[in-house]
């Protein structure tokens, strides 16, 4: 392609990185009080802001409502500022409801829905600044999102795009990459059993590459991972140590000998209850098999 | 012409409400328009005001769509007169092209007092437009082309002085208050929002609310709301000039932080 070179000789791409080299990653859970969960995350230029309610009563018509587990809901809004060239309407046009729907898909395959069956989980992602890779990061702030609410999840799910230039897989393509018209993946994974969750391909790539391309993905994906996992334990640490009391709205204020993860109770707990709203019963009813240790387990958060 | 869009100049502020944490991001950009017929020297300002989803589930969809489009009439109505914002300096070629300001609200969490928080936002956004100087070049057959100057830092900024800032006062009882989070507007059943300038003038005034309000406290109200915006317009004025003055190497204010 005549003009920019996205891959240089010496193989550093247009922003100076490597082939295989993420944009740094900046991440916090529980930026806003009000919602139920909240996380912003930033991947290089791109800025994301997921926000979750839930689980709740279904709104609307309850005939929605699935008998045996939660209904995903996801709404996917880009800021009018967000890109370049300014945006009409934050959503409701095809490509805001094509992402919504995607991210609905990714969830239900990772949050643990029939703990709360009849219920309802609002999952909004805002994205605030557009630089390439905006699926990753809304599926990436969405999962901080989801276990800052405490709703049970399978295993965290994490995304990033690649794509394919002179015979090399690149990941997480920045916006400039993406314009250039070559072949992009968009993956999403599941880290501890590497099922995936989505996957999207645009463009011609021959099948040759492909593996090449979804490995690069899915390293980059199990890097991003590695990330998030340590936002969360560094939010859990700063709960724990008092510096940021999460009080949700009604909730008597916590003792600090059993001091919730932000009221709610993390990734493991499987509490038949709907959480946040009740004290913790001290056991795990859902889970048919002992809670994981995300650095210490529900009940035992003294 | 083939329409150009250039759109250097977005900026993005954020402000943090102290209490009842209301959060409202604003973003202007600027991008080349035809001026209005009946104003052919002058740019212009369009509003947007989007409620997301994230500050209540109501407002998912369509649903923050009758709030948005209220705030937004707002806005409008308050910029709507000669001295708020020097409009001739939008213009580039009179008759044919100008700068249009697209100021974008994004509210994403609602505590309370939305017009004050926003109108805030917005001339902390305005002061912080940078819009990038241009020439217009004719050539001999008459065609123009508009040319960007080459110095990405060299651009024109706005005279905020005189954009006004709305105070939302609250009738609660027989007194009344301002800045009121959620359980105090909950409470009040007539308010009237006031726009006021840093020079204490008033360009604007509307009384809302399902409740009635009697002639005796609407000029107690609005006497109130003068005083308490040249009070807020001192303090954002200082908090801006003190954000300016630190330079590109300042902290940001954002989520991260």
């Amino acid at each position: 392609m005549a003009g920019l070179e996205l891959l240089s000789d010496q193989g550093y791409r247009v922003d100076g990185r490597r082939a295989g080299e993420l944009r740094k990653i900046q991440a916090r859970m529980g930026v806003f009080a009000q919602a139920d969960g909240s996380a912003y995350i930033e991947q290089g230029n791109t800025k994301a802001l997921a926000v979750v309610y839930g689980p709740h009563e279904i709104r609307g018509s309850r005939a929605r409502a699935l008998p045996d587990r939660a209904l995903v809901n996801c709404q996917y809004s880009s800021a009018t500022f967000s890109t370049g060239e300014r945006k009409r309407r934050p959503h409701g046009d095809r490509k805001s409801c094509e992402m919504g729907l995607q991210l609905r898909q990714t969830f239900e395959a990772a949050i643990l829905t029939q703990l709360h069956p009849r219920s309802q989980i609002d999952i909004y992602v805002q994205v605030l600044q557009a630089d390439g890779g905006t699926y990753a990061a809304c599926v990436n702030a969405a999962t901080l999102a989801v276990l800052d609410a405490g709703i049970p999840m399978r295993d965290f799910v994490c995304a990033c795009s690649a794509g394919f230039v002179d015979g090399t897989a690149l990941a997480d393509l920045s916006h400039v990459e993406e314009a250039a018209g070559g072949p992009q993946l968009a993956l999403a994974l599941l880290p501890a059993s590497g099922q995936i969750a989505l996957l999207e391909m645009d463009a011609r790539l021959h099948e040759d590459h492909l593996e090449r391309v979804l490995e690069a993905a899915a390293q980059a994906a199990r890097d991003v991972h590695t990330l998030l996992d340590r936002v969360v334990r560094q939010h859990r640490a700063e709960l724990r140590g008092g510096h940021r009391l999460v009080l949700g709205a009604g909730f008597p204020a916590a003792d600090p000998a059993h001091l919730h993860v932000g009221e709610r109770h993390g990734l493991h707990h499987g509490g038949g209850a709907v959480c946040g709203r009740r004290p913790c019963p001290g056991f795990c009813p859902g889970l048919r098999r002992p809670p994981q240790e995300v650095g210490g387990s529900a009940s035992g958060l003294a | 012409m083939a329409s150009v869009t250039l759109s250097e100049a977005e900026k993005v502020y954020i402000v943090h409400g102290v209490q009842g944490h209301t959060d409202i991001l604003v973003g202007v950009k600027a991008e080349m328009g035809t001026p209005k017929l009946e104003k052919p020297n002058e740019g212009y300002l369009e509003f947007f005001v989007d409620c997301s989803a994230s500050a209540t589930p109501e407002f998912e969809g369509r649903g923050g769509d009758d709030l948005g489009t209220e705030i937004a009439n707002t806005l409008y109505r308050i910029f709507n007169n000669k001295s708020s914002v020097d409009l001739k300096t939008l213009c580039i070629s009179p008759r044919e092209h100008c700068w249009v300001l697209y100021v974008d609200v994004l509210l994403l969490e609602c505590g309370g007092n939305l017009f004050d928080a926003i109108s805030i936002a917005v001339k902390a956004a305005l002061f912080n437009t940078r819009i990038p100087r241009v020439r217009v070049l004719e050539d001999e057959e008459g065609s123009k082309d508009i040319e960007l100057s080459d110095d990405p830092y060299d651009c024109i900024r706005l005279s905020v002085e005189n954009v006004p800032c709305i105070v939302t006062l609250c009738k609660i009882g027989y007194r009344h208050v301002v800045d009121a989070t959620l359980q105090e507007e909950a409470c009040s059943l007539a308010s009237l929002l006031v726009s006021v300038t840093s020079k204490g003038v008033v360009t604007c005034m509307r009384k809302v609310g399902k409740g009635s309000l009697d002639p005796e406290s609407i000029f107690e109200m609005m006497e109130t709301g003068k005083r308490v915006g040249k009070v807020l317009h001192a303090s954002l004025q200082s908090v801006v000039h003190k954000e300016e003055s630190l330079g590109p190497k300042r902290q940001k204010v954002g989520f991260l932080g």
